[in-house]
């Protein structure tokens, strides 16, 4: 009787890696629990490096490096790390990665690295990243926090990258190709100013926000 | 007219539930209160006020108040223009009209074309009637529009300002910025060229003649008058600038035809007599305290901040942001004090932006977008020291 039960235990532990539990920590983040969108966590750097698309590519992938791994080392330490100081070591490991991160970009290419200048930077004060280690690595296993971390990191991208397309297409008329030979151009306008601005972002955050909403079915609490 | 009613009953059930066209409810709905006033006001008996007046009503005497600036501007747009070419037949002829309605009525018909198709499109997705909220900042955008802007903007910034300033927060009565406004801001930012600058002011006219507004001078300017003698510096005299002979947007030039706007507005309780007021005084206040500072002797050499505090409430759009613009009922504060603080921060803020931002010599429409803005928190602070003060009494 004793033994049976203690076999049943081992089985439940053993979850496949990519359970549907773990997948939702993969996927959810991209839509219906978005960072950007619907946490609303990370809006100053979406804001920021928004204006054309390659530095928003290059941004992205440069936080989904840093959630990923800056949530698996935190979540391996998380039964060590004194409550009162934390926050302390969280930023440790995370200027960590960020480090690593800018002097990947200063190495090969040097030119997004200067376009994105200060960001990079802050993604150490990134609130996707600060908010996912507290919200999340501190209080779970290693490989969810792991999938967690590239999760969040893949929502924000989407978000990044779309803003990034429209701010850079109706700011400025270009594209992600301009310059390259598979450059294109469907009409040409004046250029909207607005777009090359931070409220440019805004708006489009926005509209996505909006956009999302209506077709998730999310309505505000009422109080 | 009875033709018409019965004519409006024929088609009536096809537009009902369960009509061939009941998807089209509330396009039929506004026609038919746009042509009658609707049957279902207060009920007959019990204790109700029965009044004329509905939204209908308020935003028409609105748009009657709006008449003597949108004429005013339909021959200064004319006049402006013969002026720059070198023919001066004087101000009330038949030629400033016409070029003026030539120049006028396609901003007019696009602000509302545009409009309009946004708010019937999204009263038949949601499925709420049409409300008459757009026909009071249809008006409003072209006036605040200098006579030259690109049609295309027009109507973009229509849109926007429908999409982003009104739906997107409910609907006519739920905005909280004003649309006009926020339709003006958009093409300010998105196309600064064609918002900003001397060239765009006088429509058609010769390169090489200055446009300059007297804000735009003054901002300019690089020294005092010794002498006191403002004209030089600011390009026109204040008569010139009171009666509205210069160039500017359609409807902002004449401070004369915004208070005879106003002073509709306020003999009709249409508008708030609080907020203009307090808006006027929030200026001069900022004026006189500038004027003070450069009697001190802080800034003594900035045209901008000595010039008379009376001129800037003559200057630019300040008078018609004040009695057009501010007093939108539903973007503006709504409790009684509260409407002297945003109308005298109102005031306040333009001259800064005005003084102390080089870039953007006028600051009325960023002044009014902030303060609609801060409204809700002037509100909230209003009503939570109205409580305390209360409670205090009943102890």
């Amino acid at each position: 009787m004793s033994t049976e039960t203690a076999v049943v235990i081992e089985k439940k532990e053993r979850e496949p890696l990519f359970s549907k539990k773990n997948r939702k920590l993969l996927v959810d983040p991209i839509d219906s629990d978005n960072p950007i969108t619907v946490q609303v966590l990370g809006i100053c750097s979406a804001l920021a490096v928004t204006v054309q698309t390659w530095p928003s590519i290059v941004m992205s992938i440069g936080v989904i490096f840093v959630a990923a791994f800056s949530n698996l080392i935190i979540s391996l330490l998380r039964n060590t790390i004194p409550p009162r100081i934390r926050i302390i070591v969280q930023l440790v490991v995370v200027s960590l990665f960020v480090q690593i991160v800018s002097e990947i970009l200063k190495a090969y290419i040097y030119d997004i690295y200067l376009e994105l200048s200060v960001f990079i930077g802050l993604i150490i004060t990134n609130c996707i990243i600060m908010g996912r280690l507290e919200a999340f690595a501190l209080a779970n296993k290693p490989w969810p926090s792991f999938l967690d971390g590239i999760g969040n990191g893949l929502g924000y991208g989407a978000i990044l990258i779309a803003v990034g397309l429209i701010r850079e297409y109706f700011g400025t008329g270009g594209t992600l190709f301009s310059g390259t030979p598979i450059e294109f151009t469907m009409f040409t306008f004046p250029s909207v100013g607005i777009m090359a601005m931070p409220a440019g972002a805004c708006i489009i955050v926005g509209l996505l926000i909006w956009a999302q909403r209506a077709r998730n079915g999310y309505a505000e609490e009422s109080n | 007219m009875k033709g018409l009613r019965s004519f409006l009953d024929r088609i009536k059930p096809t537009f009902q539930e369960g009509g061939n066209l009941s998807m089209l409810h509330s396009t039929f709905d506004a026609i038919e209160t746009l042509l009658f006033v609707p049957g279902h006001s207060a009920p007959a008996k019990g204790a109700h006020i029965r009044d004329g007046i509905d939204l209908k009503r308020t935003m028409i005497t609105v748009i009657v108040a709006m008449m003597p600036v949108l004429i005013w501007g339909l021959f200064n747009v004319g006049y402006q223009h013969y002026l720059s070419l070198g023919v001066n037949e004087g101000f009330a002829t038949m030629n400033n009209m016409l070029f003026g309605l030539s120049k006028s009525l396609p901003i007019i018909a696009v602000s509302y074309g545009a409009g309009l198709g946004c708010e019937f499109l999204f009263a038949q997705f949601r499925k709420h009637p049409v409300n008459e909220g757009f026909l009071v900042t249809g008006m409003l955008i072209p006036l605040c529009m200098p006579p030259d802007v690109p049609l295309w903007m027009v109507a973009l910034a229509t849109i926007f300002a429908v999409i982003i300033g009104k739906e997107a927060f409910g609907g006519t009565g739920m905005n909280p910025l004003n649309p006009a406004l926020l339709a003006r801001a958009f093409i300010f930012f998105a196309y600064p060229g064609s918002m900003t600058g001397e060239n765009v002011w006088i429509a058609d006219k010769p390169d090489g003649y200055s446009g300059a507004t007297s804000l735009s001078n003054l901002s300019a300017a690089e020294s005092v008058p010794v002498d006191g003698n403002w004209l030089n510096v600011s390009g026109w005299s204040v008569g010139d600038m009171f009666l509205g002979f210069e160039p500017g947007s359609l409807g902002e030039t004449s401070v004369l035809m915004c208070l005879i706007g106003g002073v509709i507005l306020f003999a009709t309780g249409v508008g708030n007599w609080k907020i203009m007021v307090a808006t006027f005084v929030g200026g001069l206040g900022g004026g006189l305290i500038l004027n003070g500072l450069v009697a001190m002797g802080i800034g003594a050499d900035n045209a901008f901040m000595a010039v008379p505090a009376y001129y800037h409430l003559l200057m630019g759009g300040f008078a018609f942001g004040a009695i057009y613009m501010a007093t939108d009922p539903v973007s503006a504060a709504q409790t009684e004090r509260g409407k002297w603080i945003y109308g005298i921060m109102i005031g306040l803020v333009c001259i800064v932006i005005r003084v102390f931002n080089g870039a953007y010599p006028e600051g009325m429409m960023l002044a009014i977008l902030i303060m609609n803005v801060s409204a809700p928190l002037i509100d909230y602070y209003q009503v939570q020291s109205n409580i305390k003060r209360r409670l205090a009494r009943a102890k």
